[in-house]
C-alpha cells in the first residue's frame, strides 16, 4: 500500500497557485537574464512531466524546452533491437523485457510484438527479479532479459545476476543494453553538429535526471560546470521540482557562476547510493557502447564483468549485432541531441505517428516524438 | 472427494449438458420465454429497438466489486441504454475450459442472477460449450442484448454540438485499476473496487426527462481519453475538458502514481458520459445524483467548435490542467505497457 498520505503529497507539488508563483519568478528571472534561454532534459519522465501537466505550454516564450536521450528505449540502438528480435526467434528461448520495448522497430519494420503473435515467447515484467521466478517455472527454456535502462535500472539488474549467480541457475541469460548517462552529455556538449556544417543549437543548460541521480548523486556531472562552464540542476518530476530547478539553472547564470545544483535533495544525496553503485560495478563494468543518435560513446553502457559471463546473452548464444543501414529519412538521431524538434523531422505525423512509428522517440511512451504526437497542441 | 468441476461431457448436449443447463442456469435466469427450452425464445417487442453485442474475457473472473457474471450483463445491458433504448432480454453464451470448479460457475451465475435483476432484463436464450483445457482461459461470456428505444431523438455520438456540456457520472479508472491489481496479485487497499453496475435506469431517467441529449456513452476499454476522442471524431467537433474537475478516488490516484498508469486511460464499468445543450445541464446533473451511480456526477467540460479560439482541431480532445495549461488528451495506441523505468 503506498505512503498514506502521498495522494496529499503529490497535490501539494502539483499546487496551481505554488507553480503560479515561481512561474512569475521564472519570467522575471528571464527579463533581468534578457536573452533566451534554452534547457535540455535528459529523462523520459522529466519529457513526460512536462507535456502531461501542461507545464510546456505555460512556459514563458523565452524559455525552450528540449529533450535530449533521456529515454532508455529512444537511445537503444537498431542493431539491439535486431538482436532482441533474433533473441526471440531462436527455439528454445523465452525474452524476458519492460513493457515499452515491446513496440519498438527493429530496422525491419519488426517488432516483439509481433514475434509473440508469430509464436516467441516474450514475458513483460515489471521486475528484472520476475526473470529469474521465469528461469525457475521453465527450466527446459533459456530465458533473456533484455536489460534496458540508465544507472536507475542497472542496479536492480545487477542484483538480479547476483542472485542468479548464487542460486546457480543455468538457464537464466542478460542482454546488457545498459546505457550510462554522463558519457552521453559529454558527447552532445563536445560534439559536432551530426547534420553537418551547421553547430548544433547551444544548449545553455541541463534539467539533470533525478532518478539516475539518486543512484550517481552530483559528483559525476562536475564536468559540465567545470570544463563546459555550463550549468545544471538535478531536478525532481512534479511541476513545482521542475519549475525550482529552472529557477534555480537561471539564478546560477544570472550570478555568472555555473554550477550542478541540486532541487530533488528529498530523493538525491550528494554522493547518490553507494550501495546501489557497488552492486552495479560488483557485476557490470563500463564499455564503449552504441547509442542511437550519438554512436559509439565511450564508456557509455556496461557489459557484465568476466565472473558473470556464464549469464551474458551475448556469449550464450553466440549473438553478434547485426549491422543495417540507418532507417531513411528517419531523424531520430537529430532530435536525441536536440538539433531537431520533432516536428521538424519529415516523417512526423505522417508516415510516422504512435500507429506506424519509425524511430524508436514514436515508440516509447517518454519518447520525444510521441510526446510531441501525443499532447501538443497545434 | 475431489472438488467437483466442469467436465466436457457438460457441453456434449447430451444429458450432462442437460443437466448443467437445468441445476445451474434455468434455476437462476428463470423466465418464461428461457424455461420454454425451444431452440429460440419467442419475443413480443415492436418499434425502434437498439441491440448490442459484447464477449467478456476478464482475467481474474471474480474480483473487488464484481466478476465476470455481473460484467456480462451491465456491459451489455449499459450498451443498450447508451442509444436511448430500456434493455429488455439478454441472450448468454457460455464457453467454458474444462476443469472450472463448480462452485465458481454457481458464484458467477447468482451474480449474473443479481444483476439482472437489478438492471430489470431477463436472459431469454443461451448456449453452453465446454472447450478442452488451454482452448480457452477458463471461462468466456457473450451477452447480447435487446431494447426498445424510448426517445424520438435517440442520443448519438454524431449529434455533439458546439457549446454542449460535457457531465460524467463519477470516478474514473475504479474498474481498470482494480482489474490490473488482481492480475497482478497487487492490494491496492480496501477503497479499491470495481464500479461495475448497471446504468440503464440513469440513462432512461435522462432522455425521458429532458428535451435533448445528445450524446450517451460509457467509458468502458480505453477510458474517458478514448470515448471522449470517439465522440469528437464522429461529431467532428472537439472537446474542452478541465482537469480539475475529474473525480478520482484516493486510491487510483495514488496507484496511478505509483505505476506510472493513467487514469484517463482505465477502463470504467459503471459510469456514463452525458453530452447535451447547456440549458440542461443542471437538470441532467440533478437527475444523475438521484441514482447511487450517479452520485459523484459532475460537469467536466464542453463541446467546441473546430478552429476556433481554442486552436482546437475537428476530432482532438484537448485537457485544461489544473496548473491552467493545455495539452492533447489524445487516442492510445495500445494498452498502456509497464516502462522501464
Amino acid at each position: 500500500m503506498p505512503h498514506p498520505d502521498l495522494h496529499a503529497l503529490l497535490q501539494g507539488f502539483a499546487d496551481p497557485a505554488l507553480c503560479r508563483a515561481l512561474l512569475q519568478r521564472l519570467e522575471e528571472a528571464l527579463l533581468r537574464y534578457g536573452r533566451p534561454l534554452r534547457f535540455m532534459e535528459v529523462c523520459g519522465t522529466h519529457t513526460v512531466s512536462i507535456f502531461r501537466s501542461g507545464l510546456r505550454s505555460l512556459l514563458p516564450a523565452a524559455l525552450t524546452h528540449i529533450s535530449g536521450p533521456g529515454c532508455p528505449v529512444c537511445v537503444t540502438h537498431d542493431r539491439e533491437i535486431a538482436a532482441c528480435l533474433l533473441l526471440a526467434k531462436t527455439p528454445g528461448a523465452r525474452i524476458a523485457t519492460f513493457g515499452d520495448l515491446m513496440r519498438v522497430p527493429g530496422p525491419t519494420g519488426e517488432t516483439l510484438k509481433n514475434a509473440q503473435a508469430c509464436g516467441a515467447k516474450v514475458h513483460v515484467l515489471y521486475s528484472p527479479m520476475e526473470a529469474l521466478e521465469l528461469a525457475r517455472r521453465y527450466p527446459r527454456d533459456k530465458i533473456v532479459f533484455l536489460a534496458a535502462g540508465f544507472e536507475t535500472t542497472a542496479p536492480a539488474t545487477a542484483a538480479t545476476v547476483l542472485l542468479a549467480a548464487q542460486e546457480k541457475l543455468p538457464n537464466f541469460y542478460l542482454l546488457s543494453l545498459h546505457k550510462l548517462v554522463p558519457p552521453a552529455l559529454r558527447a552532445l556538449l563536445s560534439s559536432d553538429s551530426a547534420a553537418g556544417g551547421a553547430a548544433p543549437p547551444a544548449i545553455d543548460a541541463f534539467l539533470l535526471p533525478g532518478h539516475v541521480s539518486s543512484i550517481i548523486g552530483s559528483k559525476p556531472y562536475g564536468f559540465i560546470a567545470d570544463e563546459f562552464n555550463k550549468t545544471a540542476v538535478i531536478g525532481g518530476f512534479e511541476p513545482s521540482d521542475i519549475l525550482q530547478s529552472l529557477l534555480l539553472i537561471l539564478e546560477s547564470i544570472l550570478q555568472g557562476r555555473p554550477a550542478i545544483g541540486n532541487q530533488y535533495s528529498r530523493a538525491v544525496a550528494e554522493d547518490g547510493n553507494p550501495r546501489a553503485r557497488e552492486i552495479m560495478l560488483k557485476v557490470f563494468v563500463p564499455q564503449d557502447a552504441l547509442w542511437r543518435g550519438l554512436g559509439t560513446l565511450p564508456a557509455g553502457g556496461l557489459a557484465l564483468r568476466e565472473e558473470y559471463a556464464a549469464f551474458d546473452a551475448r556469449r550464450g548464444f553466440d549473438l553478434t549485432l547485426p549491422e543495417y543501414p540507418e532507417i531513411p529519412g528517419c531523424k531520430c538521431g537529430l532530435v536525441l541531441r536536440g538539433e531537431l524538434t520533432p516536428p521538424q523531422c519529415p516523417l512526423f505525423g505522417k508516415s510516422c505517428s504512435p500507429a506506424h512509428p519509425v524511430g524508436p522517440c514514436m515508440v516509447s511512451s517518454e519518447g520525444s516524438c510521441a510526446a510531441h504526437y501525443k499532447y501538443n497542441l497545434g | 472427494m475431489p472438488e467437483p468441476v466442469i467436465q466436457l461431457d457438460a457441453g456434449s448436449g447430451g444429458s450432462a449438458s442437460q443437466r448443467l443447463i437445468r441445476e445451474l442456469f434455468l434455476r437462476r435466469f428463470s423466465c418464461p420465454e428461457l424455461d420454454a427450452l425451444n431452440d429460440a425464445a419467442r419475443l413480443d417487442i415492436s418499434g425502434p429497438l437498439a441491440m448490442s453485442t459484447d464477449s467478456y474475457t476478464v482475467d481474474p473472473l471474480e474480483f473487488p466489486g464484481g466478476d465476470i457474471g455481473a460484467l456480462a450483463v451491465h456491459g451489455t445491458v449499459n450498451d443498450v441504454a447508451m442509444l436511448g433504448a430500456e434493455p429488455l432480454y439478454l441472450s448468454c453464451a457460455f464457453i467454458i475450459e474444462e476443469g472450472l470448479p463448480l462452485a465458481l460457475l454457481e458464484r458467477i451465475t447468482l451474480s449474473m442472477a443479481k444483476a439482472l435483476k437489478e438492471a430489470g432484463v431477463s436472459i431469454v436464450t443461451g448456449d453452453t460449450k465446454v472447450v478442452p483445457r488451454g482452448a480457452a482461459d477458463k471461462l468466456f461470456i457473450t451477452t447480447t442484448g435487446i431494447g426498445r428505444i424510448v426517445t424520438p431523438n435517440p442520443p448519438q455520438g454524431h449529434r455533439a454540438s458546439p457549446g454542449d456540456a460535457i457531465l460524467l457520472s463519477g470516478s474514473l479508472g475504479d474498474h481498470g485499476l482494480t482489474i490490473l491489481a488482481g492480475r497482478h496479485q497487487l492490494s491496492p487497499g480496501p477503497g479499491l473496487r470495481s464500479d461495475t453496475a448497471p446504468l440503464n435506469h440513469m440513462a432512461t431517467a435522462l432522455v425521458r426527462e429532458l428535451q435533448e441529449v445528445h450524446v450517451l456513452r460509457d467509458p468502458t476499454r480505453g477510458g474517458l481519453a478514448t470515448t471522449l476522442n470517439e465522440i469528437a471524431g464522429q461529431s467532428g467537433q472537439a472537446c474542452l475538458i478541465r482537469e480539475s474537475t475529474l473525480p478520482l478516488n484516493p486510491e487510483v490516484t495514488e496507484w496511478c502514481a505509483v505505476t506510472g498508469l493513467d487514469p484517463l486511460y482505465l477502463a470504467n464499468e459503471g459510469k456514463l458520459i452525458c453530452i447535451l445543450p447547456q440549458a440542461e445541464a443542471a437538470r441532467a446533473l440533478d437527475i444523475m445524483r438521484r441514482f447511487p451511480q450517479g452520485r459523484q456526477a459532475v460537469h467536466i467540460g464542453e463541446v467546441i467548435a473546430p478552429d476556433g479560439p481554442d486552436k482546437a482541431r475537428a476530432g482532438q480532445v484537448i485537457l485544461e490542467t489544473p496548473l491552467g495549461g493545455r495539452r492533447l488528451l489524445s487516442m492510445l495506441e495500445g494498452a498502456q505497457l509497464p516502462r522501464i523505468c
